[in-house]
């Protein structure tokens, strides 16, 4: 099949036929795929198409396929974080947001492939191997939910689901040419997401078009009890669906394009904002004066959480377990064993920055910053509906290309992470292609106005053709 | 008299206090009800601290820390803020115990206790809410076992850890306040003292010339007593060797009565606190004035009200009201009998024959102390048959009237005691001279021989009044 398909040309397909061909036809298409972006598929796909069948397409995503990043618990289905400390886990339950899914009818696919418990942004430290980009599959998919953007870029998913710490859902959407939304911290419940840094983390959608991420968000957003950080505020994202962009005040923040920024990239995202304003929208410079101190910050806090957030994975309750004269020694090897290195060093860092006499300097010292750089945005967003920039300063890079480099790798999250720290809403819409491969236009809103940001990428998708491009395993 | 506190003791202790009277554990819906369940049968993906689940803050339990916060006279914090606390350690199911750390829920109270020298107060530093871990269990001893098996039933229960200023200055004196304190608490109705690791106590201690000694394990207050007498008297025999007493963590290890040293200063974890990114502080501040409303009375007040309501003795009124059960069951006794005899009955006597048998006041009804004070009364039954009655409820068992009736304990008629003394004084010739010459003692002769003859059913008093009158004609 391998086709990209909306969730309404789905619904089409499934009232010409049944939701459960419609599933057997992605399963064989996951089948033959060679991005590697699913971890495992499910084995109660087939069931729950036939029971969407027989519901009559009751519910929003009724019979619709959905593919999960592999850090979401799903019950019954293993969710390993793409890491040899999870091998084997199953959870007993679901996460709030497969409740949701499962209530409105959808069909889950399989796990996608990630970075080792979402620490990284090519995809290429998952115990799994790398997943390749549809575009070119010499290149990385971004991460770290890699796995959710390919399989939508290739046609294996029509819709998926990520999770987004500092970039890693609007990096992968980004280098694989497909939409990606990360909500305002607390407008999707995080439980079940296994954390990796849950102060800045969200669960967000990714799609072929930007109609599928707000019918994705009307599900699974929302208030949950069972996450106290989850907010309570009633919003319908399809309601945002305008083509009208008219009188729309866009900011452009300078600083999102500094030093290293890509050519083609640049063009691209300036070749949009030019498209908003014939659309009727007026733009203008804004400065966010602390952009540059926002990377270090971010990843001193995600480490310093991760650092105990990765406590409870001991060989004790779950996953493999490597002997020892005693308990500490056998945690301590099963954990040396077991997690991969960027994880590793993750975790070091993180108990570092955490411990007694450095905290000062490093952790408490971030969360000012973390402060500062949340002034920046409301300061900008004050004058300015949304902000623009590029998502990745550059296109998908070569596997192998930065891995062994971690502090480059650490440099291309520069443009995603301020929006983690201040947790406001941003998402990422195809805007053309550099050499052949996809540029993301990063559009940034104020917290809980993730309508402004859906009503601009709608609108910039109704009036452009770069949502038509295809990448070369579809075509 | 002023109590000198000659070697310089200071003693302040942490105590754990478990609320196990809450229905819910501390972040989850799991039920508190596990103390006689399998284990691992009251965990939930929370409780268990499964990948992916999150805690959301019990209200009852920030209810109970703030009612207990000032119950101890304490202040309230603005808002709540937990902690993570960073340690391996098996029985620690996400590898961080959640707790606070620089907010506490309240700070700053004291409490009252009976010290060396009458009245003494220890101040509450903070008290802090917290999880309890899991537990550990072996196969047998700890050596032989072939493996550790872990019950996280109590994983998630809902702690409060009451730290005291170092104001005590005797083992009696930390008995004292742990005693209060689980008074105190009990009459909150937040905790049940009776359940097992329900209150632990870790013990700081300092004499003059030395550094602060941690002990730790310590799980009963006559195990804490025991734990600072023996730290006291080592610390002391150290000092007098030229030896110092250095700031250590030691263990207590009850089955011998020593500590034994865990670790140093140098070897302290790090526990890398920090803000807990799962739950958003709540604020609490405005609560305490629905909470101060709802508190119940208190031991002192209690016992003041006893004295003037009651009439009954300081003595009385404060064994009363040690015990809330006690408190209440004297209440229910004294509303239907005499309540100064009620005060006697229960305080003294019932209370005695409980505490020989280590029964509770639970093993006694209100309505065989009611019946049984009304016997003694009526002076249908003698004081010390009245003693024999309790006794025997306790032991064999049975309804008071079916005791005195099986036992024959009912007083006898006036006549057949007036008929004893008689005889009494013509059978005893020798004695009645005696007597009348002025020897007293036997007068308690002719007394017992009265008693004998009605085979104890006289009273002894009475026998008596009636042998002097008898005598003086």
């Amino acid at each position: 099949m391998a086709e990209w398909l909306s969730i309404s040309d789905v619904r089409k397909k499934i009232s010409e036929s049944s939701a459960e061909e419609v599933t057997a036809a992605y399963l064989e298409t996951i089948g033959q795929s060679r991005i590697n972006g699913y971890t495992c598929t499910y084995d109660g796909a087939l069931e729950m198409a036939k029971q969407a069948d027989k519901g009559e397409g009751e519910g929003l995503l009724a019979g619709v396929p959905i593919a999960i990043k592999d850090n979401i618990s799903t019950k019954g289905l293993a969710t390993t974080c793409s890491s040899k400390i999870l091998e084997g886990y199953v959870p007993p339950y679901d996460a709030h947001v497969i409740e949701r899914l499962k209530a409105e009818g959808a069909v889950i696919l399989g796990k996608t492939n990630m970075d080792e418990f979402a620490m990284g942004t090519s995809t290429e430290s998952s115990c799994y191997g790398v997943t390749m980009n549809p575009w070119d599959l010499e290149r990385v998919p971004g991460g770290s939910s890699g796995g959710s953007a390919a399989v939508v870029a290739a046609g294996e998913a029509p819709i998926s689901l990520g999770s987004d710490t500092g970039g890693s859902v609007r990096c992968p959407a980004a280098f694989c040419g497909v939409v990606g939304l990360k909500p305002t911290y607390g407008a999707v419940s995080r439980y079940g997401l296994i954390s990796y840094a849950n102060s800045l983390e969200q669960i967000g959608p990714m799609a072929t078009c930007v109609g599928d991420i707000a019918t994705v968000m009307d599900v699974i957003g929302g208030y949950d009890p069972r996450d106290s950080t989850s907010i309570n505020r009633e919003i319908s994202y399809r309601d945002a669906l305008v083509d009208d962009v008219k009188g729309l005040k866009v900011g452009v923040p300078e600083e999102y394009f500094g030093e290293g920024v890509d050519g083609g990239v640049e063009k691209a995202v300036w070749d949009a904002i030019s498209k908003y304003e014939e659309m009727g929208a007026t733009w203008e410079k804004v400065s966010m004066p602390n952009t540059k101190y926002a990377l270090a910050a971010y990843y001193t806090i995600a480490m310093s959480e991760a650092s105990s957030n990765l406590a409870r994975f001991d060989g004790t309750r779950y996953g493999p377990r490597n002997d020892g004269e005693n308990w500490h020694v056998m945690a301590s090897r099963t954990r040396a064993e077991y997690f991969g290195k960027e994880v590793q060093r993750r975790v070091l860092l993180g108990t570092y920055a955490l411990s007694a006499g450095y905290q000062d300097k490093y952790y408490l010292k971030a969360l000012k910053v973390r402060t500062l750089v949340k002034q920046d945005f409301e300061k900008a967003l004050s004058n300015v509906d949304v902000l623009m920039g590029p998502t990745m300063p550059m296109p998908a890079f070569r596997i192998g290309e930065k891995i062994e480099d971690p502090l480059s790798l650490y440099l291309t999250d520069v443009n995603t992470v301020p929006m983690n720290l201040a947790g406001v809403p941003c998402i990422s819409v195809p805007c053309g292609l550099s050499d052949g491969l996809p540029v993301g236009l990063q559009i940034i809103g104020k917290q809980f106005d993730e309508a402004t940001i859906i009503r601009s990428a709608y609108a910039f998708e109704q009036n452009t053709d770069h949502n038509k491009a295809r990448p070369a395993e579809v075509i | 008299m002023v109590y000198d506190n000659p070697d310089g003791v200071m003693i302040g202790l942490e105590v754990h206090v478990q609320l196990n009277k809450l229905n819910t554990k501390m972040f989850c819906g799991c039920s508190t009800k596990y103390h006689d369940a399998e284990p691992n049968t009251h965990v939930c993906p929370v409780c268990l601290g499964l990948p992916g689940a999150l805690p959301v803050i019990n209200r009852k339990s920030v209810e109970a820390a703030m009612k207990i916060g000032l119950a101890l006279n304490c202040e309230i914090v603005e808002q709540t803020q937990f902690h993570r606390k960073n340690y391996y350690y098996p029985d620690l199911p996400k590898g961080f115990q959640t707790t606070q750390y620089d907010f506490p829920i309240v700070s700053g109270g004291k409490v009252v206790i009976e010290g060396e020298d009458g009245e003494h107060v220890v101040r509450i530093t903070r008290a802090h809410m917290e999880e309890d871990p899991g537990r550990l269990m072996h196969m047998g001893t700890i050596e032989k076992s072939k493996g550790t098996l872990i019950d996280y039933n109590r994983s998630g229960m809902s702690l409060i850890e009451i730290v005291s200023e170092p104001d005590m200055r005797s083992p009696k004196e930390a008995r004292r306040y742990l005693d209060k304190l689980r008074n105190i608490l009990e009459y909150l109705d937040v905790f049940d003292g009776s359940l097992e690791g329900s209150m632990r106590v870790d013990s700081n201690v300092s004499i003059m010339g030395g550094q602060r000694v941690e002990v730790k394990n310590i799980s009963s207050h006559k195990g804490a007593e025991r734990a600072i007498l023996f730290e006291i008297m080592r610390q002391k025999n150290l000092l007098r060797r030229g030896g110092k007493v250095v700031l250590e963590t030691r263990h207590f290890d009850e089955a011998r009565g020593v500590t034994i040293s865990m670790r140093t200063k140098e070897e302290e974890h790090d526990y890398r606190y920090f803000p807990e990114p799962d739950l958003v502080p709540m604020r609490v501040s405005d609560w305490g004035p629905a909470i101060q409303e709802s508190l119940p009375e208190l031991p002192d007040t209690k016992r003041e009200r006893f004295i003037s309501q009651y009439g009954i003795t300081g003595m009385h009124a404060k064994a009363l009201t040690s015990d809330i059960r006690v408190a209440d069951f004297f209440e229910i006794v004294a509303s239907k009998a005499d309540p100064r005899a009620a005060g006697t009955w229960v305080a003294d006597v019932l209370r005695g024959e409980l505490n020989y048998r280590n029964l509770a006041i639970t093993s006694f009804t209100t309505e065989d102390i009611i019946e049984i004070i009304g016997l003694v009364v009526e002076e249908k039954i003698t004081e010390k048959s009245a003693v024999d009655v309790i006794r025997t409820i306790l032991d064999v068992g049975g309804s008071p009237m079916d005791v005195v009736k099986e036992k024959g304990l009912l007083k006898v008629e006036g006549d057949i005691v007036t008929q004893a003394v008689s005889e009494s004084i013509v059978e005893n010739e020798e004695a009645v001279q005696d007597y009348l010459g002025g020897t007293e003692k036997s007068l308690n002769f002719l007394v017992g021989q009265v008693m004998k003859k009605t085979k104890g059913r006289a009273d002894a008093r009475q026998a008596r009044e009636l042998l002097i009158a008898a005598l003086k004609d």
